[in-house]
């Protein structure tokens, strides 16, 4: 292999895609790391931290794709203070600079802001996509300057960002001329819409695939919308609310039956059980239906829209399906691979209406199953055990019991054997996310059996740091790590230090980890980041003068070659 | 209101002798197992937060939805006499009492809701829809008309045939 010209590598190194293959590659040698940086076109930081942006386009000057995550994961569940950081503008100004060709911007979790969006738009003449997932600091204004500027833009994609609304104009933004646009989703926007710029922009935009439209989208401008539209694949239906026996609800009706392309289907934010009606005729040929915001339809309708998708390959929904309709979709959605079952009931006060019931059924009905995430009221270990068998393909298993620490209700054990066999038999498993009541035990299989796991999450769980201690020594995939409200201190955090390293991330709240054990890992461990995260004002001022003895709230450790960070916020201590 | 208190204290079953104040094992509350106590660090059951684990995307977009609705005060819980569990609806989806009725009937499977309006009368019927409006009381639907309902209920109720007699 030394004796390939490099052209040769290069061209070998085209057809090693993945990002963990490309980065192993490029360890081999120096002559191999050369050709793989300067061939690199795509690269992915998984922590905005770890790693400063210069120095990955110093390294990486050819990139034209670049995608990048801010916050951890919890701070979804509000456990991250508001202003803790995650600041995509210095990416952004970095790459201006650097890597003007690029065309693709990812963000996750990150704090953007108009001025970003801006400068973004202006900097990058061949930019094409921009997909922004659950970011927060931006506003329709930056959405304008986006429109306005970015020629050629094919992909704007907004997946449930915080955008602050300053008026339905930024649809105008998009000149007579754009007319490259192939994904559209702006569904997370909470103002008003210009009906009229967004139908006359569809009407221009024939490769025009992907289509997610807001709330405030109402049905008559959707069914204009619908009429030019006819090649969509993905569509996201707006409100879809509307008075039956209108003309406008009849116009609904008629509408669907000419698309042949549509596979996935989302939205229906307002939806009531007549429009759903409207959808009929295109559920044979879905594969991706997403009906997790849409309260108003109860059980009995979900399950007559099912009926109907027996090639459903990803299904959403709320928990109103009830265990009956589990049934149904066990008995009809042969080819599903992916569920998600919310909870209708926020608050999880109540009861909701399924339980391992229907979870039973669908791990029994479909084969294909590899992607869970299920709330539901009760779990049993019998029921795990049973789903484990079933369904030894999951490679996403995360079981929500909305009680915190709920034992088996038949046997009233903790569910240590149901999650111990889910290990045991999903050899791939990647992500898992534990709930009920578990002992230390739980950890152990886990330890033992999850060798390909990469992220788990854990809350209200284990006995002692022993539990800890078996997931540090035992995962050797392990990237990710997030903890709340377990027993788990200093010993657990201390006895594997340099596992740490080997991780992007560990989160740890409300458990016993102190002052002093962090410490501790700050001095053994120079690049790790340890971070507290002290929002209690009482004492964040006087940090010298806490003992080390004292118990930490949250704490953010993670591996960087940056250094501690230079933009963190009061109450955020690097140690 | 201070009298009663004392009056309910020297009653109180404790242990330990008369005039003491030792600590009371209260029946009515429930005993939090030891390993809670450890875990919720002093936090309520029932409002941790961060629990469940719910995207807060996901939470804020039905919180403004529900309390949308419920400032249009239209959704509105549905009770039928008899069954085991209640409905709810969303009253802004009907165009007026006929499609009202219609829904219903299919929400609540084979009981058959009769001519529940007040200008039909209830005779024949097993069922008579009532409701409650503003001001709590119980009201006979039909009445007055569409718009004028759906500002005013709070609640439906499906009445079985020898009460629903007394409001026809």
């Amino acid at each position: 292999m030394t004796y390939f010209p490099e052209e040769v590598v290069e061209h070998i190194f085209d057809f090693v895609g993945s990002h963990r293959d490309r980065n192993t590659v490029s360890t081999v040698c120096k002559a191999w790391y050369q050709v793989e940086r300067l061939s690199r076109r795509t690269v992915f930081v998984g922590n905005c931290y770890a790693i400063g942006p210069e120095r990955v386009m110093a390294r990486f000057p050819g990139i034209n794709s670049l995608s990048v995550k801010g916050k951890p994961h919890f701070a979804d569940f509000n456990l991250v203070p508001y202003d803790w950081g995650g600041f995509a503008l210095p990416w952004i100004v970095a790459a201006a600079r650097l890597c003007p060709g690029l065309e693709e911007l990812r963000l996750k979790r990150m704090v953007v802001t108009d001025d970003g969006l801006e400068l973004l738009a202006r900097s990058f003449p061949n930019f094409k996509s921009l997909v922004l997932i659950s970011c927060e600091g931006f506003s329709t204004d930056g959405l304008a300057a986006i429109a306005t500027y970015c020629r050629g833009l094919r992909e704007l994609d907004l997946q449930e960002n915080e955008v602050e609304d300053h008026g339905c104009q930024w649809l105008s933004f998009f000149p007579d001329s754009c007319t490259s646009l192939v994904s559209l989703n702006f569904g997370c926007l909470k103002g008003e819409v210009n009906g009229g710029a967004l139908e006359r922009l569809v009407a221009r935009c024939p490769n025009l695939r992907s289509l997610k439209l807001s709330p405030a989208v109402s049905v008559e401008s959707l069914n204009k919308i619908l009429a030019r539209a006819s090649h969509l694949v993905d569509l996201g239906t707006g409100s879809f609310a509307v008075d039956h026996r209108t003309d406008v609800y009849h116009t609904l009706m008629n509408s669907f039956p000419k698309f042949k392309s549509l596979r996935n289907l989302s939205g229906f934010w307002d939806a009531s059980p007549c429009c759903l009606r409207a959808v009929y005729p295109v559920c044979t040929s879905l594969t991706v239906l997403n009906l997790s915001y849409a309260p108003a339809i109860q059980g009995d309708d979900l399950i007559k829209i099912i009926c109907l998708c027996f090639k459903l390959q990803k299904l959403w929904v709320l928990d109103s399906i009830g265990d009956k309709g589990l049934a149904v979709v066990a008995s009809t959605c042969k080819e599903l691979q992916e569920l998600r079952v919310f909870p209708c009931d926020i608050y999880g006060a109540g009861t909701t209406s399924v339980t391992e019931e229907g979870l039973l059924a669908v791990s029994s009905g479909c084969p294909k199953l590899n992607s869970l995430l299920y709330f539901c009221y009760q779990m049993t270990n019998a029921a795990l055990i049973t789903v484990a068998k079933n369904c030894p393909h999951f490679t996403r298993f995360r079981l929500c019991i909305l009680d915190p620490g709920k034992p088996d209700p038949v046997t009233n054990q903790p569910l240590d054997e149901g999650f111990g066999a889910i290990v045991r038999s999903c050899k791939n498993i990647r992500r898992l996310s534990l709930s009920g009541r578990l002992t230390d035990q739980v950890f152990l299989y886990i330890g033992m059996y999850a060798e390909r796991l990469e992220m788990l999450s854990i809350a209200f769980a284990g006995d002692s740091d022993k539990g800890m201690i078996y997931v540090l020594n035992g995962c050797k995939n392990l990237r990710k790590l997030e903890i709340r409200d377990c027993p788990f201190g200093d010993i657990a955090l201390l006895k594997n230090v340099a596992k740490y390293e080997t991780m992007r991330s560990l989160w740890m709240s409300s458990c016993d980890v102190t002052l002093g054990g962090c410490k501790a890992l700050a001095a053994k461990m120079p690049r790790l980041n340890v971070e507290i995260i002290n929002e209690n004002e009482e004492t964040y001022e006087f940090e010298e003068n806490l003992s080390d003895r004292h118990k930490l709230e949250k704490i953010y450790v993670y591996r960087t070659v940056a250094g501690p960070r230079n933009d963190a916020p009061d109450f955020v201590w690097t140690l | 209101m201070e009298a009663e208190a004392s009056y309910v204290k020297d009653t109180e079953l404790r242990l330990g002798l008369p005039g003491t104040h030792a600590p009371v094992a209260t029946r009515g509350s429930k005993r939090a197992l030891p390993e809670d106590d450890e875990k919720s660090h002093g936090k309520s059951k029932a409002r941790v937060v961060g629990w469940p684990p719910i995207q807060s995307y996901r939470k804020n977009s039905f919180r403004a939805r529900k309390a949308e609705a419920e400032v249009a005060g239209s959704y509105v819980k549905v009770s039928m006499d008899g069954a085991p569990y209640l409905r709810k609806i969303d009253l802004r989806v009907y165009r007026g009492y006929k499609e009202l009725r219609e829904a219903l009937e299919d929400m609540f499977g084979c009981f058959s809701l009769g001519e529940a309006s007040g200008a039909e009368g209830c005779t024949g019927s097993e069922h008579a829809m009532a409701y409650e409006d503003k001001d709590g009381d119980l009201m006979l639907v039909g009445d007055v008309p569409w718009e004028m309902f759906i500002s005013s209920c709070k609640r439906l109720r499906i009445m079985k045939g020898s009460e629903a007699r007394g409001l026809g």
